[in-house]
């Protein structure tokens, strides 16, 4: 399935050159849907990559790059939420599973077994896609909100399983060996540069399949799905399957992500890779940027992430929950006067 | 962790005791997501915050009036009538005939807001009524279970009944079935359907605004203490049914009972998992749930 682009994550290790090699291919293909044919999308999409391979050089603090890495992060968790819930409707609450999964494997597989970080994350991949297969093969015959509300009760059960799981760490979590900087051992800890262009190459990697997705048959299947899932089955459109490969997709780069979390924190714990309000988060950022778009949940991350940075600078320490204040109230906002989140709002 | 350690009978009746009463608690709470849902489809997400403000408004009249959460009940459901009907005109008007997406996020993002609200307002410590009239515990069939834990499930076990004699006896209540069944239909007859939703709205908060009160009795009051008995709520209205009242008290003492068991027979930290492996079953091999109309 869609997962065999991941390994390219991997393989491609991300150096100033690689600017080169990016540029044509963003420029050369047509870029977001209706800025587009303005003929200022391909421009735009150029001047945005280059000034993102080219941040950490400029913003030399390394708490821009943090902060940056982190919008990069959540971006490409909700872009890959978007392509369930957004392009084929399945409305999932849940998806920390998956990025549980691809923390806790990779983190598992280092500490247990010495293996390389990054076949641990590559090994993530696989088994959050199988566990995506056997959440969503029963559930994908539930509609609307009795999925939306499923996939709520597994994630519970699975951060309960993981707390009284001793193997995995249990409640107190894992910790990952701090090891020597270098490109094996996935540890950047004096530049940190190769995070930031690992969560790079990451989002990047899962925009290029999202934009693949809108514009062949699988995308048209997707949506054909979202609208009318009796309209697209009476048409002869698999529909069981297709929701299925959209969540092994989808599963495949949160996985990615969460083994990419685990390596750059070095420390998880049920509570920090495995909490409904993480499944929250993903969807919040994706729906108020725009859901079912491609630059949605970019534009979502980069709003929302670096405004809870700033309320948490502001009201620091207090445990006031400014971020969550303002969170809530724009989803509310968005969802009643602007269901297509704010990249709607750019199109008018 | 014991693994299916055999509890002694005593135990065990005592537990079931225990979870039958709180399952009088829970049906209250879903009875009113499910009176909302079967109204318009659409699914409170942010009830259990409903149920937390419920709570709260009983720990401020007890902290700053004095006033027992016995005698705050009447005013912790008119504050939640009114909040219940505020939502309604303020944001679930605008989103009916809106795409799903946008009816589970509203709420889901007033859930998220009024938390927070709460925590900045009231920080995230956790309250307690202190000096309550009832405290202390009560034998009942011979076992001990607590008193507020008692008078909070009569209470919510008549709550229940005044809403089912409310909506199968009254005119108003029959208007709201009406408008339930067929939202067009009853606009015909002349029933203001607008009124219908706003006060479904209101009746489905105002359960929670009695149950919330009497938990208040015996349970921390904290910003996020309506997130379990929210998931609790989804899963008896799925159980009972979508839309059916009296499934609701069903599936709400099923669903007490069950957690019980699991704590005693799984381990306690498993108790929720058997409740929401239930939801699982019960969705999937019936997805219409023990009562559900369609």
């Amino acid at each position: 399935m869609a997962t065999v682009d991941e390994p390219r994550a991997e393989s491609r290790e991300p150096r100033r050159g690689e600017a080169s090699s990016h540029i044509p291919m963003a420029t050369g293909g047509v870029a977001a849907p209706p800025p587009a044919r303005t003929g200022w999308g391909p421009i735009l999409l150029a001047t945005l990559l280059v000034a993102a391979l080219a941040f950490p050089w400029v913003f030399r603090l390394p708490y821009h790059r943090d902060l940056v890495i982190r919008v990069f992060l959540y971006a490409m968790l909700a872009q890959a939420w978007n392509i369930l819930a957004g392009y084929c409707g399945q409305i999932s609450l849940g998806h920390a599973v998956f990025f549980g999964t691809g923390a806790y494997t990779s983190a598992v597989l280092q500490t247990t077994w010495g293996w390389n970080p990054w076949l641990g994350l590559l090994a993530g991949v696989p088994v959050a896609v199988a566990i995506s297969q056997v959440i969503g093969y029963p559930c994908f015959r539930l509609r609307g909100h009795y999925f939306a509300i499923a996939t709520i009760a597994i994630g519970e059960i699975v951060q309960t399983l993981a707390i009284n799981w001793e193997f995995i760490g249990g409640a107190r979590g894992l910790t990952l060996p701090f090891q020597k900087d270098s490109l094996p051992a996935f540890q950047f800890h004096t530049s940190k540069y190769p995070y930031y262009y690992v969560a790079l190459v990451l989002l990047v990697l899962c925009l290029l399949v999202s934009w693949r997705i809108e514009r062949t048959r699988l995308g048209y299947y997707f949506r054909a799905i979202r609208e009318d899932p009796e309209a697209a089955q009476s048409v002869g459109i698999p529909v069981t399957r297709y929701k299925l490969i959209a969540m092994a997709i989808s599963a495949a780069f949160v996985s990615a992500g969460g083994s990419f979390y685990a390596q750059y924190v070095l420390y998880l714990d049920p509570d920090s890779v495995l909490p409904l309000s993480l499944s929250i988060l993903i969807c919040l950022l994706a729906v108020v940027g725009g859901v079912g778009t491609l630059w949605g949940p970019l534009v979502g991350a980069a709003l929302l992430i670096p405004l809870s940075e700033f309320t948490r600078i502001q009201f620091g320490g207090t445990g006031r929950a400014v971020d969550l204040l303002i969170y809530g109230g724009l989803l509310t906002s968005v969802a009643v006067f602007q269901p297509a989140g704010l990249v709607g709002l750019l199109r008018r | 962790m014991s693994i299916f350690a055999i509890p002694s009978s005593e135990v065990l009746i005592q537990g079931i005791l225990s979870g039958i009463l709180m399952g009088f608690v829970y049906a209250l709470i879903a009875a009113g997501l499910s009176l909302i849902f079967g109204l318009m489809e659409i699914v409170n997400f942010a009830h259990g915050e409903f149920l937390m403000l419920s709570m709260y408004t009983t720990f401020w009249a007890y902290a700053l009036f004095a006033l027992d959460p016995l005698l705050s009940a009447p005013l912790s459901a008119g504050v939640l009538f009114l909040l219940g009907w505020l939502t309604y005109r303020g944001i679930i008007r605008r989103i009916l005939g809106g795409p799903m997406l946008a009816q589970i996020f509203a709420t889901f993002g007033l859930g998220i807001f009024l938390r927070a609200a709460a925590q900045f307002l009231w920080t995230p410590d956790f309250r307690q009524v202190t000096k309550a009239w009832v405290q202390g515990p009560v034998r009942i069939l011979g076992v001990s279970v607590g008193l507020p834990q008692a008078v909070a499930s009569v209470a919510c076990l008549v709550a229940f009944g005044i809403l089912y004699w409310f909506i199968t006896r009254t005119e108003t209540g029959v208007a709201l079935e009406a408008t339930a069944q067929d939202r067009q239909a009853a606009a015909l007859m002349g029933i203001n359907t607008e009124r219908m939703f706003a006060l479904g709205w209101g009746i489905g908060a105002a359960c929670v605004g009695i149950a919330g009160a009497f938990l208040a009795n015996f349970f921390y009051v904290f910003p996020h203490v309506g997130s379990l008995f929210a998931l609790i709520a989804y899963v008896t209205v799925a159980l009972g049914g979508f839309g059916s009242i009296p499934g609701s008290l069903v599936a709400g003492v099923i669903i007490g009972v069950i957690e019980v068991l699991g704590g005693l027979l799984i381990a306690p930290a498993f108790k929720y998992v058997a409740v929401f492996v239930l939801y699982l079953v019960v969705v999937l091999v019936r997805p219409q749930g023990l009562f559900g109309k369609f």
